[in-house]
């Protein structure tokens, strides 16, 4: 049962059960810090294949088959794929999913795709109207770049608040417990919708300073709904704010009293290395997707973290709104995960 | 606290790295005179090849967007560029990789409504807007009775 606690939290009571998870990653993410927890890592950005939205789709369908078999689901099994990407109408996730033969609900959410994804496939999973879900979110720098902004071999510079869209996909199963082996250890306990929050920013260069009014939103609306501090947690990861957007979500709640600095991450400034030289760090739905289907959610299973808030966050633009000088809305939706028995 | 946009640009002001101008300016100077220093050498090459000043001059826009198209297609360009900023913008060189780099991107969609239609996504608005400017000048040299007929 789907319970509403406080102001705008859901609260899963059956807690539907994480049942498995992978990640695959480009090469350069493959470099950075965390590409040794990454289940993929491709040699090539390509991936074989003779377009970029091609190869991201193939990103995505690598990271979904590597989490059916982690979890022992065969693909026909599934009663919903929740996938998403940043290319217009979603191709990279619908051309992963084309053959799948699954029902298929493609999300846009910007960067904050996963949190989406898995928000409501945990819905989903508890009202019963799926037996197994899977939420799914890619990105790939050269598909992003030429639709956002240049090709890639334009001579141009980027901005110090500019991010670097991530080459990279995450999946993650979700099944009702009935479904899962007994004792089963991560579950999804509780849920927010993110709210749109637009504060003047027009620069698509800075979109760490656009999402982070409404990481401050979702992050102050989540604590006061379960009554909790920070410090409950092992860890509140956002989405991709990069270093720009971290820095300003932590001055914003420092006003408020509230330190978030001793459990706080963010996957954007996680992702990549300072010598990787992309400016403010990683973003794109693929960022926060293969760090917290890798990385984050291993460290759950090993015990290394027991309760985490992600926090995905996105931008809500597009090459159109801005030229027409429209602002730049974030949104960030929140997922808190669980880690159950020894 | 209640999310205020006019405090909060303060603080963006406050907070967000900006671009080193003076640093930028600087490398975009020696780059771009770099650049025009190897064109100077160009075209000395061209005359001591026997072109008059004029037909030199043709040669050497020539020659430099070869170079710049073929940098470009070796993706050291876009290298060059990162920090040489509007010194590889602004000499004809830039031009070539504006024309060349959508050529590259854009082929996947095809030879005609990718490549053909995309070649000038970049460089279209310096073609508009400097042809547009040359009908106004010689409307202008046209109006004050200068330019007459040769």
């Amino acid at each position: 049962m789907i319970e509403r606690i406080g102001q705008r939290t859901l609260r899963f009571a059956g807690q539907p059960v994480l049942l498995s998870h992978a990640a695959a990653v480009g090469k350069k993410e493959g470099e950075g810090p965390l590409g040794s927890r990454f289940d993929f890592v491709a040699e090539n950005d390509r991936m074989g294949q003779k377009s970029w939205e091609l190869a991201e789709s193939e990103l995505q369908k690598t990271a979904i088959r590597r989490a059916l078999d982690k979890g022992g689901v065969r693909g026909e099994e599934l009663d919903a794929v929740l996938a998403g990407d940043l290319l217009n109408q979603c191709i990279g996730s619908f051309l992963a999913s084309m053959h799948s033969n699954v029902p298929y609900l493609g999300q846009y959410g910007a960067c904050s795709t996963m949190a989406q994804g898995l928000a409501l496939g945990a819905c989903l999973v508890e009202g019963g109207a799926a037996r197994r879900a899977l939420a799914a979110a890619s990105s790939h720098f050269c598909s992003a770049e030429r639709q956002y902004r240049f090709p890639l071999a334009y001579g141009g510079q980027r901005t110090p608040t500019a991010q670097w869209t991530a080459t990279a996909a995450g999946a993650a199963v979700l099944t009702a417990p009935s479904y899962a082996p007994a004792g089963e250890g991560l579950r999804i306990t509780h849920a927010l919708f993110g709210k749109m929050v637009e504060l003047g920013v027009t620069d698509a260069n800075n979109m760490g300073a656009a999402m982070a009014p409404a990481a401050y939103d979702t992050l102050c609306a989540l604590l006061n709904d379960l009554h909790a501090a920070p410090c409950d947690f092992d860890c509140i990861v956002t989405g991709d704010l990069g270093r720009v957007g971290a820095d300003l979500l932590l001055t914003l709640l420092r006003e408020d009293g509230i330190d978030l600095s001793p459990v706080y991450s963010d996957c954007g400034s996680l992702l990549f290395s300072d010598g990787q030289d992309t400016h403010a760090g990683g973003s794109g739905c693929g960022c926060s997707a293969a760090v917290l289907c890798g990385p984050l959610l291993r460290d759950m299973r090993e015990g290394k973290l027991r309760r985490l808030v992600f926090a995905g966050t996105g931008a809500m633009m597009s090459p159109t709104s801005v030229q027409q000088g429209q602002p730049i809305a974030g949104i960030c939706h929140a997922v808190v995960i669980e880690r159950s028995g020894a | 606290m209640k999310l205020d946009q006019r405090k909060y640009q303060q603080l963006l002001a406050r907070k967000c790295p900006r671009s080193p101008l003076w640093k930028d300016c600087l490398k975009a100077f020696l780059f771009g005179g770099a650049i025009c220093t190897v064109g100077e050498g160009v075209s000395n090459f061209w005359q001591f090849r026997g072109l008059d000043t004029a037909d030199a001059a043709a040669a050497t826009a020539i020659t430099m967007v070869f170079f710049g198209a073929l940098l470009t297609c070796l993706h050291w360009y876009e290298k060059l560029a990162k920090h040489a900023g509007a010194g590889t913008i602004v000499p004809i060189t830039g031009f070539a990789n504006a024309i060349v780099s959508p050529a590259m991107e854009f082929k996947s969609e095809g030879l005609v409504l990718g490549l053909g239609a995309k070649l000038f996504v970049i460089a279209g608005p310096v073609l508009v807007y400097g042809i547009a400017a040359s009908v106004v000048y010689g409307l202008i040299l046209y109006a004050m009775g200068g330019g007459g007929a040769a």
